[in-house]
């Protein structure tokens, strides 16, 4: 059976349909869950999409925490179960306090619409089971809020744990430690600030994103058995 | 009573910011010297019934900590002042 894959929809959202497509284009069954559902409980897996969630107003993801349907998306992360933000939903994550650390505007103010290289640090995620360790993968990335930051202890224990998921070749914003993705200490919830989804068709220019997404719809997968 | 409240938010130290590192760059090509130091953050605006100053204060504090400010990275101030003494 088809792992089922909620990509839930904030007023603002942007990406929705492209995670859509792509995970359906890998063979995962997909569908748009709206913000105020109350309810994940008959998806395997979330993924919280880009764009710009109740319009970013105080912060990014600052709004959307408060959504009903974050308190679903909380118990499905307790249980184990898989969690992917992408970029605004990586932000969303942060700010709801399911990842570590914060996203603040990009070394040099400017918006970043771009390819980057990622390298994958660890195969010990929901994100990134099916790939390699020192992969390096073409995703592009398309953010003003993409600097991330923690503490020093933080960063020691992310560090320690090998929970920083995929890295910056070349840092495009300032981001500590060159990261790019990070995971709980479950390692089912992930974020990360480049778009996989935007980059699995060879008519995008790459398909070095359906390793991650492949990587989810195994790890939902997992949780389902 | 009425309460006129000023929240003032600002990267906590260690943090870098982007926005004031950027500002302080531009500042010497336009001719202002001798400015350092510089930090950019927020001020939030707003009027808060409260039976008391003390409880104005508790109140407006934890909506800073929920929800104004990001723990993570940011830290305020809070400033009342009293707008209806009724």
């Amino acid at each position: 059976m088809a792992a089922r894959v909620g990509v839930v929809t904030f007023p603002g959202s942007n990406c929705e349909l492209d995670a859509v497509e792509a995970i359906n284009g890998l063979g995962g069954q997909a569908e748009l869950v709206w913000h105020g559902n109350t309810s994940l409980g008959q998806f395997d897996a979330v993924v919280l999409p880009g764009g710009f969630a109740h319009g970013d107003y105080l912060r990014p993801g600052a709004i959307a925490r408060f959504s009903p349907v974050m308190d679903a998306v909380r118990d499905h992360a307790a249980a184990g179960g898989p969690v992917v933000g992408i970029c605004n939903g990586f932000q969303v994550l942060t700010e709801a306090g399911l990842l570590p650390g914060a996203l603040q505007k990009n070394r040099g103010l400017k918006f970043l619409c771009t390819t980057t290289q990622i390298r994958v640090e660890t195969t010990a995620s929901a994100l990134t089971a099916e790939a390699a360790v020192g992969e390096v993968l073409c995703i592009p990335i398309n953010h003003f809020e993409g600097n991330y930051t923690c503490d020093a202890p933080t960063l020691a224990l992310l560090r320690a744990e090998e929970r920083v998921v995929v890295r910056y070749l070349d840092n495009p914003n300032g981001s500590v430690d060159d990261i790019a993705g990070v995971c709980n200490e479950g390692r089912n919830v992930v974020g990360l600030m480049p778009h996989p989804e935007r980059a699995c068709h060879a008519l995008l220019g790459s398909t070095d994103g359906a390793v991650l997404l492949r990587s989810l719809l195994v790890s939902a997968g997992a949780a389902m058995a | 009573m009425l309460f006129s409240v000023l929240v003032e938010t600002r990267l906590r130290p260690g943090i870098a910011d982007p926005q004031g590192a950027t500002i302080e760059r531009s500042l010497p090509h336009l001719g202002f010297d001798g400015i350092r130091g510089v930090r950019v953050g927020k001020a939030i605006r707003f009027e808060l019934d409260a039976p008391d100053e003390a409880s104005a204060r508790a109140h407006a504090h934890e909506v800073c900590q929920r929800f104004l400010i990001n723990p993570v990275i940011e830290a305020a101030d809070v400033t009342l002042s009293v707008v209806e003494a009724v």
